[in-house]
Formats: structure tokens, sequence, C-alpha cells
């Protein structure tokens, strides 16, 4: 089952700082292989480099060592074919419609006439958006914006998604709720899922495999599989191993915690 | 971003420098007969300034100019804080404002004359009539849009409202209200301008306006190189400070 | 927001009625000023007749070009320094020096240059707006969000797409401020310079009304001219806030 859809082979980012001098080790060294179709997550201290390695595999940014490889094919910089992004932050068009959003990335795709309407279609039912084709984004939820941009990168029919901390900006239930959104997607496109968060429940919760990352430079801690069934929702966090899972996810990142926000980290259970 | 300062004063120069030759190859394209060369007319500047009719009507500029601008910061503020505090007033006003805020001023110059007749009142009216509304307008938005947070804290720290006003609302506001005293410096200072070209007995206004009439080139590019110049400085010292109090230096 | 309209238009029609009242009984002697009513009614005369079509129609049509050559010039600018980092480092205490400058200065200049016609005249319409347009857009450039302008490198748009489908729509409603300026500038630098020296138009009109007394033509002129700016700014405006409703600005 386990083909490598992408490959990163001692990968460094380092930036340098106009004006300031000196240079920032922000990543790596770093290897990691994701498997085709799988859901993958990575979760780490902030400002250890996990949006820079998403960047890296979205060619939104170039390695300054080693090789990224999107199907065989190395990244370096440019915008690979069947890959689509989420980001964080509301990257809604304000000026035009839900529909007309949607259709943004169509703009550019040579396709049959009536493939673009129908694959809009196909993005809103999927996403849940019917009734809001003419809205504008101003006019919806932080949530229903966040719901048009996977649909807008869904009707690119991608095969790989990363998702920079998607629901970042959404309340906790909300959150729970796009979680199940966004493993149903995953289970109907047969994509590759590349997930960044800093909740280690929702890590826990959706993915395959979660890599743990270390403060900066960000390095793979360790690698930590969950085992779950391809058809899953959020009642996984009913099951008994949920808690061993994220357990094991802090018991790694509390050390890297402390080091990104600059205390000692093995500080005594207790001792307040 | 300590490397930015300078480098934002090289391209600065730099674009200062392009002016100042494409002036030099304009003249040279031109002809003495309508543009002296930026070296003539700096010459000419110091002429103007050794000569004793000058100063008078310098004088008669600042004056006026420094009268205008008194009142426009004053009223501008006045008016900005009523309608920023007030949200009724505001609503009612503030459009009332950017409509005045949007004609061609230069027309109700013949009004400003009958008026306030030929002279001083009616310069310092037309350059205070400039200023007043950007800096009203700027000064109620910049009330207006403190975060509301920060109203709430001060309430739960009990303040006071003169203390809400001097010591949570006013320092939340001045960058903005800044940005509109240094819009209200430029346009105070063109209004000045204005009202002493198109009806007056002095000031460099008139100069300039006298210069156009006798067909002296000397005097008018003198009079504009050191009304730019002049207007340049001191802009530029005001931007400096905007930048600082955005926090964006 | 219906109670604020209300208030504004009875504010409005009772400064009106002052100023009827104070010119009626003479504390504003009719040298000065006429009554509102009396200029509303030369007006209607001034239009009825057709006595300054010619004038008007010069006005505007010179108005009309200043401020179509400030906004497509303004827009194509703003793009052009956005892009440059170094040019607009370089630009930015230009253009806040600029409104302070006496652009009329250079109207002698460029008569000599072009001749007597309506060519000086609308050039320095175009000189004062434009820099409001480059600004308003430079303005509305630098807030088009980050993460927009990385959607549109996901879907591999060229600089010129970005430029028309990304970052312009996104600043429109910023460039319309600058549009509603360049209105304003390109009547003040035709009226203006008409004021200054001319053959002709609407400011030369009501210069000669000025020196010789004659209210009757000069007030209503003005009062054209201020209407004519008004309402051109009112649409700009109403649209600019229909944009900024639909973003949920406004």
């Amino acid at each position: 089952m386990s083909v490598a859809h992408v490959t990163l082979r001692g990968v460094t980012k380092v930036f340098s700082r106009p004006g300031k001098g000196g240079e920032v080790h922000a990543l790596g060294p770093l290897d990691l292989d994701l498997r085709s179709g799988e859901f993958f997550a990575v979760v780490g201290p902030s400002g250890c480099g996990k949006s820079t390695l998403l960047e890296l595999i979205a060619g939104l940014a170039t390695a300054s060592a080693g090789e990224v490889a999107f199907e065989g094919r190395p990244i370096a910089g440019e915008i690979p074919d069947g890959v689509g992004v989420v980001f964080q932050e509301d990257a809604c068009f304000p000026w035009l419609t839900v529909v007309d959003n949607i259709a943004f990335s169509l703009r550019k795709a040579r396709l049959a006439p009536g493939e673009r309407e129908s694959r809009v279609r196909d993005a809103v039912a999927m996403m849940g958006l019917g009734g809001f084709e003419r809205s504008y984004p101003a006019q919806l939820s932080g949530g229903m914006r966040q719901r048009v941009c996977i649909a807008r990168t869904l009707v690119m029919k991608p095969r790989l998604i990363l998702l920079d901390e998607p629901f970042g900006a959404l309340d906790q239930q909300t959150r729970l709720l796009m979680g199940e959104e966004v493993l149903r997607l995953w289970r109907q496109t047969g994509a590759t899922v590349f997930l960044i968060t800093h909740a280690l429940d929702e890590a826990t919760m959706l993915a395959d495999r979660i890599a743990v990352m270390s403060a900066r430079p960000g390095r793979i801690l360790e690698i930590v599989e969950t085992g779950w069934p391809r058809e899953r929702d959020s009642r996984v966090v009913e099951d008994a191993r949920f808690g061993a899972l994220t357990a094991r996810l802090w018991q790694v990142l509390r050390q890297e915690s402390m080091k990104s926000i600059g205390r000692p980290g093995g500080v005594p259970e207790g001792g307040a | 971003m300590t490397e930015h300062k300078p480098r934002a004063w090289r391209n600065a120069l730099a674009v200062l420098a392009a002016l100042v030759v494409g002036w030099q190859i304009l003249h040279a394209v031109v002809g003495e007969v309508a543009l002296r060369s930026p070296w003539e007319t700096v010459a000419y500047t110091a002429k103007l300034f050794a000569s004793r009719d000058f100063w008078p009507n310098f004088d008669e500029t600042m004056t006026a100019f420094a009268a205008a601008l008194a009142i426009a910061v004053a009223t501008g503020l006045a008016i900005g804080m009523l309608l920023g505090f007030s949200r009724l007033a505001g609503e009612v006003f503030e459009p009332v404002l950017v409509a005045l805020y949007s004609i061609p001023k230069v027309t109700l110059y013949p009004i400003v004359l009958l008026a306030f007749g030929l002279g001083m009142q009616a310069k310092i009216a037309f350059g205070a009539i400039h200023g007043i509304i950007p800096i009203a307008l700027f000064t109620i938005n910049a009330v207006r849009n403190v975060r509301p947070i920060l109203i709430k804290t001060g309430r739960v720290m009990k303040l006071t409202t003169w203390e809400m006003v001097w010591q949570v609302l006013f320092p939340a506001a001045i960058p903005e209200i800044f940005t509109g005293l240094r819009i209200g410096f430029s346009l105070t200072l063109i209004g000045t301008l204005l009202g002493e070209m198109f009806a007056s007995q002095r000031g460099l206004g008139y100069m300039l306006m006298n210069g156009i009439g006798l067909h002296n080139v000397d005097v008018i590019m003198s009079v504009t190189f050191m009304l730019v110049v002049f207007a340049a400085v001191i802009s530029s010292a005001l931007l400096a400070i905007d930048r600082v109090l955005h926090g964006r230096a | 927001m219906n109670r604020a309209l209300v208030l504004r238009v009875l504010a409005l029609a009772a400064a009106v009625a002052v100023l009827e009242a104070l010119c009626r009984v003479g504390v504003i002697d009719r040298f000065t000023m006429q009554p509102p009513s009396r200029i509303a009614v030369d007006l209607w005369s001034i239009l009825a007749t057709g006595k300054f079509n010619a004038a008007i129609l010069k006005t505007l049509t010179n108005a009309g070009i200043a401020f179509a050559l400030a906004v497509s010039v303004g827009i194509a600018a703003g793009v052009a320094i956005h892009g440059l980092k170094a040019l607009r480092e370089g630009l930015d205490p230009l253009f806040a020096t600029y409104y302070a400058i006496p652009v009329l200065a250079f109207y002698p200049l460029l008569i000599i240059l072009f001749g007597l016609g309506d060519a000086p005249q609308i050039l320095i319409g175009f000189m004062l707006g434009v820099v409001a347009v480059i600004v308003n857009t430079l303005n509305g450039l630098d807030r088009v969000p980050r993460v927009l302008l990385k959607a549109a490198r996901i879907g591999r748009l060229t600089p010129v797409e970005v430029a028309t489908q990304v970052t312009l729509p996104y600043a429109v409603p910023y460039v319309l401020t600058g549009v509603k300026f360049a209105v304003s500038y390109a009547f003040i630098g035709i009226i203006g310079s008409e004021f200054v020296m001319s053959r002709g138009g609407m400011g030369f009109e009501i210069a000669f009304a000025y020196n010789n007394l004659d209210n009757a033509t000069m007030y209503p002129l003005i009062v054209l001219i201020l209407a004519v700016t008004i309402s051109a700014n009112l649409m700009i405006a109403r649209w600019e806030k229909a944009l900024l409703a639909r973003r949920g600005l406004a």
C-alpha cells in the first residue's frame, strides 16, 4: 500500500535576515516519506518551522539544502501540479461570491464546457455550502469561509492536500466537525493529506501517522502511528488508545515546548 | 530594522538626484525662455535672500500660514473630537464634512474675498478652510477606531471620563490624529499660498503671481523652489514622526 | 441611520434658511452674497438661456479629460511603483510633500511649452490628481493579505494575472478613494488655471463676474461647480460603500 508520494532528503532551511545580519537555521536536516493516500500530521512547538516545512512541499519556499520530491519529481520552488493548499488565514477573495471563489482556481485550467460547472457544483455539495452559492465571504462564518477555501482546493482534484493549521482560527466544536469533514474528504478523494497543527488531540484524532518536531531548528523527533481504521470519525476520542497516543505526543513535545518558550525542560514534576 | 533607515534615506536621495538631473535635462531641452537650471535657481534664490524686498513678503506669508495653521488645528481637533465621541453628531455631520472635503475649494475663493476683503484675513481664512476638514476627519476616525477592548480595560480600572479621554482614548488615537495634522499642514500651506496668488498685495504667493504676470522666470522658479524645499523638509520630518507613532519605523 | 439622514437634511436646510434670512434682513449685504433662493433662480435662468453653455462645456470637458488621465495613469503607476520597493521608498517622502507644493506655479511654464490652449490646464489638473490616485492605489495594494498572494501562487498565476485578478480587485475600494480626490483635483486644476490665465471656461467667467461685481453670474456658476463635484463624489462614494459592504467593512 505504501508508495512514497512525497520524499524529503536532508532538507534544510536557513533564512538570512536582511538588514540584521546573521542567519536563522529554521529547519532540518530532515528526512521524511509520505505514503500515498495516508493522512499525515505534524505537531511541534511554536516557531519550530512546521509551516516552513509545508511551504517547502508546496513549492512556496525553496530548501537551502537537500531535496523535496513529489511523485518522484523534485519540487525546487515550483508549485507542483496536483497539490492543493489550505491556509490558516482566511484566503477567500472578498470581492467574489462563494461559487466564484471556488471556480477561481479553475480559471487557468483548460476544461471541457460543463466540466467546470459540475466540479464547482460537486465541491459546493461536498462542503455543505448549498444555499450560499451567491453569498460573499463576509456574510459567512469563519468555519464556512474555511469550507470555501477547502472547496476551492478540491475542484482542482489534488492528489496531495496540504493543510496549514486550517482550523486554527475556529472554535473547538467547529474544529471537531471540520475535522470529520476533512476525514470524509480524505476517504472520498483518496488524496494524501498533510496536516500541520498545534493541537495534539486534533492530530491524534485525524492522522494515520504523526510526526513530532523539535524546537528550532525543526527536526523530526519521533513518528507516532495511530493505527486507526480508514473508516473513522471524531468518535475515536472515546477509544481507550486516544488518551495514550495524545499523552505520548505530549511526552515527546513537552521538553521541546519548554525550550521554545525559553525555560529549561525537565523541571521536576510537582515542583511549582 | 536598524539597516532600514539608511536605505530609505539612500533611496530618497536617489529620487532627489533623479529629479535634479531631470530638471537639468528639461532645462536643456526647453531653454532659458521657460526654465532656469537648478544652479541658476539656487543662485537667484540666494540673491532673493540677500535682498531687502524679499523678507517682508516672506514674513507676510509665514504670519498668514502660522495663523491659518493654528486655526485649522484648533478647530479641526475640536470638531473631530466632538463628532468622534458623539455617535449621533458623527453620523449626522461626518458625511457633510466628507462632501466639503471633496469640493474644489479654489472655486470658493471669490466668496472668501467678498467676505473678508483683500488682505491678511482672506489669506488666513482660505488657508484654514483647507486644513480644518482633513484634520477633523482624521480625528473622527482616530477616536472612533480606538479598540473597544482598551476602553473596556479602562472601565474595569474605573477610570473617570476625564482619565479615559486623556489616558486611554487620546494616546490610542494619537498616531491617526497626527496623520491628519501632517496632511492638514500641507493643505493649509497650499491654501494660504493660493490665497496669496489670487488676490493679495504681499507675500510669496503674490511674488509668484507677479512673476507670472511679468513673465519673470527667475522669480517664478526661485519662489517655487524655496516653497518646495520648505514644504519638503517639514513634511518629511512630519512623515518620519508619523511612522514612529505608527510603529513602522 | 435614517434618523441621522433626517437630522442631516434638517441641519442643512436650517443652515440655508439662516443664510437666506441673514441676506434678506441685510446682515449680509447683497454685494457680498445674494440670498440662496435668488442664486437658485439665477442658476436656473443661466441654464435655461444657455448663456454660459460654451464655458460650462469647456470646463467640464477639460476636467473630464484631466480626471480620466489621472485615474488611468495613476493606477498603472501605482501598480508599477508597488513592484519596485526601492523606488517606492524614495518616492514616499515626495508623495507626502506633493500636496504642499503649489503645482499651479508650473502653469506659466506649461503655457510657454504648449501655448495658451486647453493642454496646460488639463496637464495641471492631471498633475494634481495623479498623485492622489497613485498614493491610494499603493495603500490598497499594501493591504492585500499575504495569504491571497500565496493562494495566487498556488494557482500559478502570472504577475499580470496576479495584478488584474487578485491585487487590483482587492484594492478597488481604496483606489476609489483616490478617484474621488481626482475628481476634485481635476476641477481645482482647471478652475485654478482659468482663474490665473485663460480665454474662457467657468473659472474665467467667475473671475470676470467677480471683477465686475456681477454676483448674479458668479454665485450660480460657483454653485454649479460645487453641485457637479459633490454629485460625482457621492456617486463614487456609493459604489465604494457597496464594495466595502460586500466585504463586511461598512
